[in-house]
């Protein structure tokens, strides 16, 4: 199956090692992944923050760079649902954008991808991913089928963490007394990994949990998909 | 100068708001609960419920009080050894009574309620608010399984009141707690 | 024109204001703790109803069926209300509403009046306006007299006491009923029965909102818990009820719907312990002088927005109040309105119907656009939705910002993958200011972020170099 990675601005700026192991995974799953170098951004920030205008030509640009392409997938719930929810709005028709989860499970039909990875992980639904696009409990189904893997449970998963985009720096510190309370529940787990399927949620709870030094460290669900026994994840940041 | 009334209506057409689709109504209207769901129900909002077959008996409970009644309540349900008080009352009267004996208009299974709408064996709405305790008599047939059905069988132009167990508030730390300004004691008896 | 009072006069814009209310202790744990256990409660009670989805696509169809043929159903609400006894007033603001009821009271020789609780009068000001007309208004429900008792704030639509726990109330009515009680929640609940008893038996003039009114019947629905709603829809001569011109209902049927909605949205019952529904005068049953006062007040321009009426399908139930992290951690109060929270959020920037004022335009940047509220609210409204839209409306209106300078270079930069990756080459020169891979401080207005989060060390070559050089 021919797949276009939208790799989204964020990641493949910040996080190249998500979308690397997107690209690691799909292969893996029979899939001929391409990743078109005009993408940019979706536009999301622009949206949300008021600047309709300035999104427009951004929606406009992700139509024209992915429109030939059955299917696209995003390693993140927040741009996928922008494009999907949002982008007609703009005026636009885009190509079918998955989140990862849903891809896999939905259109490859696989909840076991073959994945080893010997931690502790908790995870975090993050509420586009949740609300926007309804993936309810598929990233959980595909980690329980990793191999090693020790999943528990957060308390209060479905509450938000308090990222929001610009609201992280607009209403800062209504931002962080929402950060407080999602790494309490973290860190109530014990677990040595917190996972989530948008790396924009994971930046601002890692990010916490980097400033005090906790140790529990922040990985996007496709890095834990793609490794394996004989490729393992390794902590590289 | 336009009238606030004219100005209203003229930015509401202003707006033009377009027109819609008919409402959908693809929940359920029917219901299938009965006796057994309502008195559960009743039950839950800590009213007191009794299933009789006789009603005069089950009312040996006033015995001693002094109870206001309706003039129109059946004439076997003003049993003996109770002081009945009868309309006109004023508000006093009402306050200072031991409670009150109705009959009802309607209840509803699925939510446990009891519609009084003033007409034959209920009185005028003073007469079920000011007295601390309410007994309320209904009927198996009086009974609708859901809300639509209920609303089908009510004439909303009449005064109605919906009951769901005592006055009640939830107004502190979101907790409900029984009694409050409306009789404190609700008893029901469904007469089987 | 005079100022909206559905905002508080001085009130601070919203990130000031929760940076007060984000410190008060005690305010975080009531709310934590109340909106904790009505979240709990009603997912309970919407549980276990099999066609609750049906029954809010409903609500959200008959709410925007209301909102398409308003003038005419206000107009058949009129006849009916008219034909069965009772006068009907229209107000354009809270200014002409007061002076209507004022103008009521006045006539009644009325001092005191007795209220039920209600958005409505809170919204337009009005126990303010009768003060300074020489009537005092007694707010009977329990938390709206605790709030008056209080010298307090409304800060919740259902329970405008929320964010005072039992021992706060305690605190409240010895002061001022100059009782003795203890802050069990059945004594605190009998001290206001005792306190209002005979202000309930002597009120010569009751004031009521509304829930719903019924256009082809002529009904005004009130639901409440407490009984005071019917002690003052029943006992004093004289009726007057304040309602929105949006609390339409085409029918008695489509109560059906809103019966089902709102109890179990709002106290998470079945049913709500009393709901009183009149229509006009009774002879011999109630209030026999019945006036409905039908107020705008900014609803007929909030009709003008496509995306923004949707607002005005609102129930006022509060689920999404209870459901929000946001709420939950500043409080009501940080809103500077009588509506708080998500709706409060949407609804009020669009009654006060000016971006310019900033308090009304920092509202809709209260939310991390999490959905939470769209989720739970009964009559669908996609708050997150009219939140982007009014944020588009407050950027338009400041003009130019730093930050509007910064957001059209950012998209310039988007609009071309090359100019993109040039920044990103330059972004990842960030990394030097890195130690352990992690920048713990930045400049404003990155420092907003760092002030409590560590940001990541750009990686020395991002996904598309990579690529580029890898399959490229």
């Amino acid at each position: 199956m021919r797949v276009a990675l939208f790799a989204t601005c964020l990641t493949d700026t910040f996080f190249p090692e998500t979308a690397r192991a997107v690209v690691r995974l799909l292969e893996r799953l029979g899939c001929s992944v391409e990743f078109p170098l005009d993408q940019t951004c979706c536009g999301q920030m622009h949206f949300n923050t008021g600047y309709r205008e300035h999104s427009k030509p951004l929606a406009r640009k992700y139509t024209d760079v992915f429109g030939d392409y059955d299917h696209v997938v995003a390693p993140s719930g927040s741009c996928a649902g922008m494009v999907r929810e949002v982008h007609p709005t703009l005026g636009e028709s885009p190509p079918r954008t998955f989140e990862l989860a849903e891809f896999l499970v939905d259109v490859l039909g696989v909840t076991d991808v073959g994945a080893w990875f010997p931690h502790r992980v908790t995870y975090h639904p993050t509420c586009h991913s949740l609300r926007m696009l309804g993936v309810g409990d598929k990233p959980l189904a595909l980690l329980r089928a990793v191999k090693a893997l020790d999943l528990v449970e957060l308390p209060d998963s479905t509450h938000c963490c308090g990222f929001g985009g610009t609201f992280a720096v607009k209403n800062a510190e209504t931002s962080t007394a929402m950060l407080a309370d999602k790494m309490t529940s973290v860190l109530s787990t014990g677990a040595e990994v917190l996972s989530a399927g948008d790396n924009s949620c994971l930046m601002h709870i890692g990010g916490g949990l980097s400033r005090l030094r906790t140790g529990v460290r922040p990985v996007h669900l496709a890095e834990i998909l793609a490794s394996t026994e004989e490729d393992p994840w390794l902590a590289t940041r | 100068m336009a009238s606030a009334k004219e100005e209203i209506l003229a930015r509401i057409r202003n707006a033009k708001v377009p027109p819609v689709a008919p409402t959908v109504r693809g929940y359920d209207r029917e219901g299938t609960g009965g006796v057994e769901l309502f008195a559960e129900r009743v039950a839950d909002y800590r009213a007191i419920v009794h299933v009789v077959t006789d009603v005069p008996e089950a009312l040996e409970r006033l015995k001693g009080k002094r109870i206001v009644a309706p003039h129109d309540v059946p004439a076997e349900w003003l049993v003996d050894g109770v002081t009945w008080l009868h309309e006109p009352l004023t508000i006093e009267e009402l306050d200072q009574s031991d409670g009150v004996l109705t009959g009802c208009a309607v209840a509803i299974a699925d939510t446990g309620t009891i519609v009084l709408d003033g007409s034959e064996g209920q009185g005028r709405r003073a007469l079920t608010l000011l007295p601390d305790y309410h007994l309320c008599v209904v009927r198996v047939d009086q009974i609708a399984a859901s809300v639509p059905e209920a609303l089908q069988r009510l004439e909303p132009t009449r005064p109605l009141t919906f009951i769901s167990g005592p006055s009640a508030t939830s107004d502190i730390e979101l907790n409900r707690v029984e009694g409050v300004h409306g009789p404190r004691t609700l008893e029901v008896l469904i007469v089987g | 024109m005079a100022r909206n009072p559905v905002t508080w006069l001085g009130s601070p814009t919203f990130p000031k204001a929760a940076h007060e209310a984000l410190a008060d202790t005690q305010l975080r744990q009531n709310l934590r703790k109340a909106t904790g256990t009505i979240r709990g409660r009603r997912a309970a009670a919407v549980g276990e109803m099999t066609d609750w989805e049906q029954l809010r696509v409903a609500g959200e169809q008959i709410k925007d069926d209301v909102l398409s043929r308003l003038d005419t159903l206000l107009l058949q609400l009129e006849e009916s209300v008219t034909a069965r006894g009772g006068v009907v007033h229209w107000a354009r603001d809270a200014e002409e509403a007061n002076k209507i009821v004022l103008d009521l009271c006045r006539a009644e020789n009325a001092r005191e009046v007795v209220k039920v609780k209600s958005m409505a009068t809170a919204e337009i000001g009005l126990n303010e306006a009768l003060e300074a007309g020489g009537v005092h208004a007694i707010e009977t429900d329990l938390a709206e007299l605790i709030v008056q008792l209080g010298d307090d704030r409304p800060s919740h639509i259902l329970v405008p006491a929320i964010h005072r726990n039992r021992s706060e109330i305690r605190e409240i009515f010895q002061r001022r009923m100059g009782v003795e009680v203890s802050d069990e929640p059945a004594d605190l609940a009998e001290a206001a029965r005792v306190y209002l008893r005979e202000k309930f038996l002597t009120a010569k003039v009751a004031i009521s909102g509304a829930n719903f009114a019924v256009a082809d019947s002529g009904s005004i629905v009130v639901l409440e818990s407490e009984g005071n709603g019917r002690m003052c829809l029943t006992l004093p001569e004289t009726l007057i009820t304040v309602m929105g011109i949006e609390k339409l209902v085409p029918t008695w049927q489509d109560l059906e719907v809103f019966l089902q909605l709102l109890p179990r949205s709002s106290t998470a019952e079945r049913m709500n312990p009393y709901t009183s529904v009149w229509t006009g005068v009774t002879p011999g049953d109630g209030p026999q002088r019945f006036h409905l006062v039908l107020i705008d007040n900014g609803r007929t321009a909030t009709l003008e927005d496509s995306v923004g009426r949707q607002a005005l399908r609102c129930i006022r139930c509060s689920a999404c109040l209870n459901v929000c992290p946001v709420y939950e951690r500043t409080g009501g109060q940080s809103y500077g309105s009588v509506y708080p929270g998500p709706i409060g959020a949407i609804l009020t920037p669009q009654l006060v119907g000016d971006m310019h004022d900033p308090q009304a335009a920092s509202l809709p940047f209260a939310s991390s656009l999490c959905g939470a509220c769209f989720e739970v609210c009964p009559v669908r409204i996609d708050i997150p939705s009219v939140l982007t839209h009014l944020r588009a409306e407050a950027v338009e209106a400041k003009g130019r910002t730093a930050e509007s300078v910064a957001m059209a270079a950012a998209a310039w930069v988007f609009r071309e993958a090359s100019r993109y990756e040039k920044a990103q080459k330059a972004g990842s020169l960030a990394r030097f200011l890195a130690r352990d891979g992690r920048i713990t401080s930045l400049p404003w207005p990155g420092s907003k972020w760092t002030a409590s989060r560590d940001v990541p060390a750009p990686p020395s070559e991002s996904f598309r170099a990579w690529w580029r050089k890898n399959r490229g």
